[in-house]
């Protein structure tokens, strides 16, 4: 199963921003592990969900051909916790886009509040490190993956 | 009606480059001399270079209506590297020396024609100020 850590997109503006949400639950079992009795969301899964939020809008703005890579993390800087109960923001901005990769800007925030600043570069890795061969399918970007982002869709009504 | 330009002095531009290494290797303003190379002073590995290509855009970009751009496989010709006519066994042929120099005006090839071995061919701060003094200020002096 693929691994997962937004639950929704809440804004989507293709080639230049997204923003998705994820909805954090004691009943996670992580929650537990870092600190015991002192639940917070780590940091590196702070990164996580801005990596996938900024990859996916990475992803869409070449129609998921490409295999994109979170390649580097140019900084990342946090200024409060993440506790249980928060509702967390991740907010993309691609700053630039090319054949081979991307950089973007991303902002974390809980309601009001500032979380973290993240930056994040992205390859195409089929346009980079030229020489290595990857499989030809996209395994970043699989069907089951793509089937699961129309559920994403604004129009995708879920009737009983 | 043509827009004036005006000439970028090299101080400035090596000064903008210096930023721009700091910010994408973490290294110290002090180890980015104009000798200093990319991957053995400063520690570049591949996946750099996209960065840094990137960020001196962004440096160099004075009007964002009209970004900065550096062409693929002009500052650093990968497509070259990469090909076997040009590399073989790990070593520049005459014809990628050719190509290398056609491609490369900004580049000092003094020591790869002394040793053609594409693993010590070094590129050096220096490379990226006189590729950048070369665009932004039309041909070098």
């Amino acid at each position: 199963m693929r691994w997962i850590w937004i639950d929704k997109f809440v804004e989507f503006t293709p080639k230049t921003s997204a923003t998705a949400v994820k909805n954090v639950s004691l009943a996670e079992e992580h929650l537990h592990d870092l600190y015991p009795n002192f639940p917070i969301v780590p940091h590196s899964l702070i990164v996580e969900g801005m990596a996938q939020t900024a990859g996916i809008l990475v992803g869409e703005a070449r129609k998921f051909s490409e295999k994109v890579i979170l390649a580097k993390i140019g900084r990342a800087t946090f200024h409060r916790l993440v506790r249980p109960g928060d509702t967390i923001a991740f907010h993309a901005t691609i700053d630039q886009l090319s054949e081979q990769g991307a950089s973007i800007s991303g902002r974390v925030t809980v309601g009001q509040n500032l979380v973290a600043e993240i930056e994040l570069m992205f390859s195409h890795i089929d346009q980079n490190l030229a020489g290595l061969r990857f499989p030809e399918h996209n395994f970043v970007f699989t069907e089951q993956f793509t089937e699961l982002l129309k559920n994403y869709r604004d129009n995708a009504a879920i009737t009983l | 009606m043509e827009t004036a330009v005006m000439a970028i002095p090299r101080d400035e531009i090596f000064k903008k480059v210096q930023d721009v290494l700091v910010n994408a290797l973490g290294v110290d303003e002090e180890e980015v001399t104009p000798q200093a190379t990319l991957r053995g002073d400063l520690g570049a590995e591949s996946i750099d270079f996209l960065d840094i290509v990137f960020r001196l855009e962004k440096a160099f970009t004075a009007d964002p209506s009209h970004p900065f751009k550096i062409p693929r496989n002009e500052l650093f010709p990968e497509d070259v590297f990469n090909n076997a006519a040009y590399v073989a066994n790990g070593r520049v042929t005459p014809a990628g020396m050719a190509e290398l120099k056609k491609r490369m005006p900004h580049m000092d090839f003094a020591e790869l024609e002394k040793d053609p071995d594409i693993n010590k061919m070094q590129f050096t701060v220096n490379t990226i100020v006189n590729y950048l003094d070369t665009k932004l200020n039309g041909a070098a002096a």
